[in-house]
């Protein structure tokens, strides 16, 4: 449904993003992550057809955005950071102007907007002034707006900031509605949401995308040999017997409780034997030895982020 | 061209909707009144003279109005955002451009028909050919068109809608005042920046009751080129943005 290729942009000398390429299938929803300064929203200004990019290319069902550019916005809708609201226009108003100037016309316009009145829970404030509403209520427009057309594509930049945790959890579930008809393409800061809204990641930094997949993927990727242990006695003694042993790296010890600890560390099938036999060896039980898949997102966006592409994009 | 028209008709209403159109024709028609009373309606002048004065003067109040209300055509739009609503729908550059210039110009428009009550009074108590109204609106109303598109240029090209109307401000001034150049400079060259000058080798005439297709040509052709001007820039600007 999406295929980019090779996309790259530049700010004067400065490379905002560097040959980045990706698919996205119909009906995912994809998420979009990466420090501030990452490209996150440069890409996203892509995608929607605000900008051009100076290399590479994008296409959308098959048009290509430098070939078929009027096709490509056709088929997006896209909600920025700051939803594109006129203050002095009605709600039902500003829906019809942006239903209309996407192409539609007569009854499908009533039809549409009326679909989408619906869908984002607009009906109490379809005959307010814009300026009236709440910050959650714009929010709601904006991605009203950015649906009216019924675009294949749907690109929600931060959609949930600012909301309260109430406006939170109706958005997610909105969200979570419009994946049943549109592709969607989340932009967020706030890694829980991402974690709980998306199918897949997108991770960018420094303008380069530095990992793409599935979270407990990318987790995998990220440290394919982690694991972790629990096992009975002290605290202290397990970190000093974990820590003397070659072959392990990263080693983390926590009591979780007065008599039990967890060990997470990484090293090979024969670190881990070895780990283990020096444990009993120093009167300390063992219960458990797993692969590592605990650890937040936030822990796994750190990880690949924090330390920067050895032959990533300068910056001047 | 539906979408041209949504955009016409959107931008037009949104002057009445703000302070700053119906605050700024207040202010323009009360001062173009005052003017024209203290310069035009005291002493002595026949008929044709006021006219002519009154069209003369009105060419820098249109020019005013013009330059004021386009600098927030698109200006306006990056600063509050709502430009991304325009930027992602599926329209052609020319499409918007057309749109905000036809939007402007209607504003101006009702700006020039307010106005006209003040050679309507002369009609009362003076002695004016239709023929000589006729010829100055035409010339206004091109004359305005021309402002328009210019402001509309300039708007698009800034993020700032000071630095737009000072922008379209400069170079109406200049085109206002190329005779004062061409004086300078002999031969053809002089000649050719003479008749760039949109007042006196060309309004001129209107104010006197003449039309002059060459002058409708060249105000139209300085139209076209500040509006295809105006949708470069915004389609350059996608690279950079």
């Amino acid at each position: 449904m999406i295929a980019a290729e090779s996309l790259s942009k530049y700010y004067g000398q400065r490379r905002a993003l560097d040959d980045v390429s990706f698919r996205i299938g119909r009906g995912e929803v994809v998420g979009f992550l990466g420090p501030n300064g990452a490209g996150k929203t440069t890409l996203l200004k892509l995608l929607s057809g605000v900008s051009m990019s100076h290399a590479g290319d994008f296409c959308i069902d098959g048009y290509s955005s430098r070939r078929q550019p009027l096709e490509v916005r056709r088929r997006v809708g896209f909600l920025p950071d700051r939803p594109p609201l006129y203050d002095d226009m009605r709600v039902g108003a500003m829906l019809r102007f942006a239903a209309e100037l996407r192409g539609l016309q007569g009854t499908a316009v009533t039809e549409r907007v009326a679909k989408v009145v619906q869908q984002c829970g607009l009906s109490e404030v379809q005959e307010d002034l814009v300026r009236w509403l709440s910050h959650g209520y714009r929010q709601r427009v904006g991605i009203a707006m950015a649906i009216v057309h019924a675009p294949a594509l749907l690109i929600l930049d931060e959609p949930i900031n600012g909301l309260d945790p109430q406006q939170i959890r109706q958005m997610r579930e909105l969200i979570r509605t419009l994946a049943q008809e549109h592709t969607v393409l989340l932009s967020s800061h706030i890694l829980a949401e991402v974690e709980h809204t998306c199918d897949r990641l997108l991770i960018l930094n420094r303008g380069r995308l530095v990992a793409q997949g599935r979270e407990a993927n990318l987790r995998q990727q990220l440290r394919p040999d982690g694991f972790t242990l629990r096992g009975q006695g002290g605290v202290e003694q397990a970190a000093i017997v974990a820590q003397s042993l070659p072959g392990l790296r990263d080693v983390q010890v926590r009591a979780l409780d007065s008599a039990r600890f967890e060990l997470l560390a990484c090293g090979s099938l024969a670190a881990r034997s070895t780990l283990v036999t020096a444990l009993v060896q120093h009167n300390l039980g063992v219960e458990q030895l797993a692969p590592r898949q605990g650890g937040d997102l936030e822990a796994l966006f750190l990880g690949l982020t924090e330390v920067p592409p050895s032959t990533g994009p300068g910056e001047s | 061209m539906r979408p041209t028209w949504l955009i016409c008709a959107r931008e037009f209403r949104a002057y009445f909707l703000t302070p700053l159109g119906y605050g700024l024709v207040a202010a323009l028609l009360c001062l173009h009144g005052l003017y024209f009373n203290v310069t035009l309606l005291q002493g002595e002048h026949s008929s044709y003279e006021v006219v002519q004065g009154y069209f003369f003067q009105s060419s820098g109040f249109v020019a005013a109005v013009a330059v004021l209300v386009t600098m927030r055509a698109f200006a306006e739009e990056r600063q509050t955002g709502t430009a991304m609503l325009l930027l992602t729908a599926p329209l052609p550059e020319w499409q918007l451009v057309l749109g905000k210039f036809l939007g402007a110009f209607g504003f101006l428009c009702v700006y020039i028909a307010l106005s006209a009550y003040m050679p309507l009074l002369i009609m009362v108590n003076g002695a004016v050919t239709p023929g000589h109204l006729v010829a100055g609106y035409v010339g206004l109303l091109a004359l305005g068109a021309v402002v328009t598109a210019i402001g509309t240029l300039t708007s698009a090209l800034s993020n700032s809608q000071l630095l737009a109307a000072v922008l379209a401000a400069s170079i109406v001034a200049l085109l206002f005042a190329c005779w004062v150049v061409a004086g300078a400079v002999q031969g053809v060259l002089g000649e050719a920046i003479a008749y760039l000058d949109l007042m006196l080798s060309h309004y001129l005439s209107f104010s006197r009751g003449v039309i002059k297709l060459s002058t409708l040509v060249y105000y139209a052709s300085l139209v076209y080129l500040a509006l295809l001007a105006a949708s470069v820039a915004l389609r350059l600007r996608r690279w950079g943005a």
